[in-house]
């Protein structure tokens, strides 16, 4: 087996990787008919179709094509600090509060780039986290814990 | 005449001083955010939409419209000073805008493209209100069989127009129709693809959604390369010459007409828009030579173009409830969240909001014309702030927005989720805007099948005996027989080429 796209070869198993599991699971649901749809019905097309369109480019980018079989710059170094330094956020933000989870956020994300500068990042996270408290927490009124829960008590 | 009280209402609407007020400061902010290279409208729009939700929705939706043709504005300072377009339907202002500042004549650039935004924003606005009572007329008689494949042709639209694969555009927008069904049936009441996770019973959210696919995946592609120095031009004269008035003003006429039509088109929208009128621009001039050197018609006929396509593009997405674009998706998902559902109806039911919103555009074209040019200072001090400063700022109101739409932290690593997936189709190729389209659409779609099969006693052909249902449908198969021929599909790679990666860092 020749791979002659990579990018289409890619694509097409993702399209399969969401199509196949969707119609398996929309076999679980309520499919009924034609004139009765059930809650399945409409997804297991949609799965069936995304499944076929997967396959379709797939095989395409084996048997033919323009020959592009070049590789896919994928910067996995930036990828992983940048969605990390979110989830992080995410993860951090109702035990510990905003101050502490955007200095997270502000010192991993700052990382991925190439100019990164521990000083710079550092003077960025506490002017952003200024900002934040001026703008979403006193103007906006957001609901966001500030504090650590250990310190206010809340959950 | 019923236009000339229907915009009495609009005008009453958005006089008040609140409607005012946030009228401003959507074009505001959204010029700000817009000027940032790599953000554009959709980008601008999901950061500031969880700001509006303490809205009423039609102050919401003033402010969002705002936003939208502020951001847009935005972009265009941008490629004229700095050679970055700052969204994509300003990349073609880069080829002469560019060149006109370095002639020292970027103050000219920047007073044409606002005012040609002015003269095509009012022009379009006008005709929005002029459509808009017929189209929602007719589109009140539709049944579900003639919304099914009007919404089949809207989608098979926004991938003709799309660059790349034809077939790998199908399969986003299929993924994006499967991403709209999650969640809570609601014929049913039955979960599907919740997993038991309780922040998906109510579906997958938009703000997550849009969010993780166009702002943070744009992060992470920006961060590849180092950061370039950029060159800011000197800012000088900002009246244009006479001469200079009398060639642009021709073009904005034609801008503004290219333009209009296109918004209404599904798929058409403010990038094509800005492209094919440059590409008219160039064809009829006597002096094709002198485009891409810095000739004012290739900033004045692109950029009335771009935003006579913004605003007509509300034409579909207001009468019909059928966004044509990305962008417009972004507005029907922001009009959900606000209890509002787009089509036909909103004309009658909310006639305040709707006309509002209307005059709302004209308003704020007005406001930006007056806004941006004494502000020009400040977006160059903004266009100097370095992107390691910048991004990570990006992503801290990105996460604190998708967390006080729901005040869940779920939404948060859903947004990772989609980063991620938005990243993989950047490198595969396949262009993420069709997947908005598709999810904003799924559960429109799904309704519409299941209510068409149901009058239909289970019989499909009723999508092909209905005279306007079959017209939609033969139109959707039309559009895709014709980006199927190669010698259309070469023209199509050579107008999207332009905008491929390699264009900004010349």
């Amino acid at each position: 087996m020749h791979i002659r796209n990579t990018r289409d070869f890619y694509a097409g198993l993702v399209f399969l990787l969401f199509g196949i599991p969707a119609m398996v699971l929309s076999r679980g649901y309520q499919i009924g008919t034609a004139a009765k749809m059930g809650s399945g019905y409409f997804p297991f097309l949609l799965g069936g179709l995304l499944t076929v369109l997967g396959l379709v480019i797939l095989l395409r980018s084996i048997s033919r094509g323009e020959g592009r079989g070049k590789e896919i710059s994928f910067r996995a170094k930036q990828t992983v600090l940048v969605l990390s330094s979110v989830i992080l956020f995410g993860l951090l933000l109702r035990p510990f509060g905003l101050l502490l989870s955007t200095l997270i956020l502000v010192l991993i994300s700052s990382m991925a780039s190439f100019e990164f500068k521990m000083k710079v990042a550092i003077l960025n996270a506490f002017i952003l986290l200024i900002i934040v408290l001026i703008i979403f927490v006193y103007f906006l009124k957001f609901q966001i814990p500030v504090w650590p829960s250990f310190l206010t008590g809340r959950t | 005449m019923e236009l000339l009280s229907n915009l009495a209402l609009g005008f009453q609407t958005v006089i008040s001083p609140q409607n005012l007020l946030y009228c401003f400061l959507g074009t505001l902010i959204g010029t700000l955010i817009g000027v940032l290279p790599g953000i554009g409208p959709v980008q601008t729009i999901a950061i500031l939409l969880p700001t509006t939700f303490a809205l009423p929705p039609v102050t919401a939706l003033i402010m969002l419209a705002g936003i939208y043709y502020g951001a847009q504005y935005g972009g265009s300072t941008t490629s004229i000073l700095v050679n970055v377009p700052g969204e994509a339907s300003s990349v073609v202002t880069c080829l002469d805008g560019y060149q006109m500042a370095l002639k020292g004549r970027a103050g000219a650039a920047l007073t044409i493209s606002a005012l040609a935004s002015f003269v095509a924003g009012c022009f379009a606005t006008f005709l929005l209100a002029l459509l808009a009572v017929p189209l929602s007329e007719l589109a009140l008689k539709f049944g579900p069989a003639e919304y099914f494949s009007l919404m089949v042709f809207g989608l098979i639209g926004s991938i003709v127009f799309a660059s790349g694969s034809l077939i790998k555009a199908v399969g986003v927008i299929v993924l994006g129709l499967l991403l709209g069904v999650v969640g809570t049936d609601i014929t049913s009441g039955s979960q599907r693809f919740s997993f038991g996770i309780s922040e998906l019973a109510d579906g997958i959210g938009f703000v997550p959604l849009a969010m993780g696919l166009f702002g943070i995946s744009e992060i992470i592609k920006s961060l590849e390369q180092r950061e370039k120095k950029k060159m800011l031009s000197k800012i000088s004269g900002f009246w244009m010459t006479k001469k200079e008035l009398k060639a642009s003003a021709p073009a904005v006429v034609r801008g503004t007409l290219t333009g209009s039509l296109l918004g209404i088109l599904p798929g058409g929208g403010a990038i094509l828009a800005s492209f094919i009128s440059y590409m008219l621009e160039k064809k009829i001039s006597r002096d094709p030579e002198s485009f891409g050197k810095g000739n004012i018609r290739g900033v004045a006929s692109p950029e009335s173009a771009n935003n006579a396509a913004a605003q007509t593009s509300f034409v579909p997405l207001l009468t019909l409830g059928i966004p044509p674009n990305v962008v417009i998706a972004m507005m029907a998902g922001a009009m959900i969240i606000h209890g509002i559902q787009p089509g036909p109806r909103v004309i009658i039911s909310n006639p305040e909001l709707f006309w509002g919103v209307i005059v709302s555009m004209w308003v704020g074209n007005l406001m930006l014309l007056i806004l941006n040019l004494p502000l020009i200072g400040i977006w160059v001090k903004l266009l100097s702030v370095p992107y390691r400063v910048l991004y990570p700022a990006i992503l801290l109101f990105c996460c604190i927005g998708i967390y006080s739409v729901n005040n869940n932290t779920f939404d948060i690593g859903l947004t990772a989720f989609f980063g991620l997936l938005g990243y993989l189709f950047a490198k595969l190729e396949c262009e993420p805007a069709p997947l908005i389209l598709g999810f904003v659409l799924g559960p429109m779609m799904e309704e519409n099948l299941r209510r068409g099969m149901l009058l239909s006693r289970g019989d499909p052909t009723v999508f092909f005996t209905r005279p306007l249902s079959l017209a939609f449908l033969l139109m959707a198969f039309a559009m895709l027989i014709i980006v199927a021929v190669p010698a259309i599909r070469r023209r199509r790679k050579d107008a999207f080429g332009q905008e491929g990666e390699e264009f900004p860092k010349k």
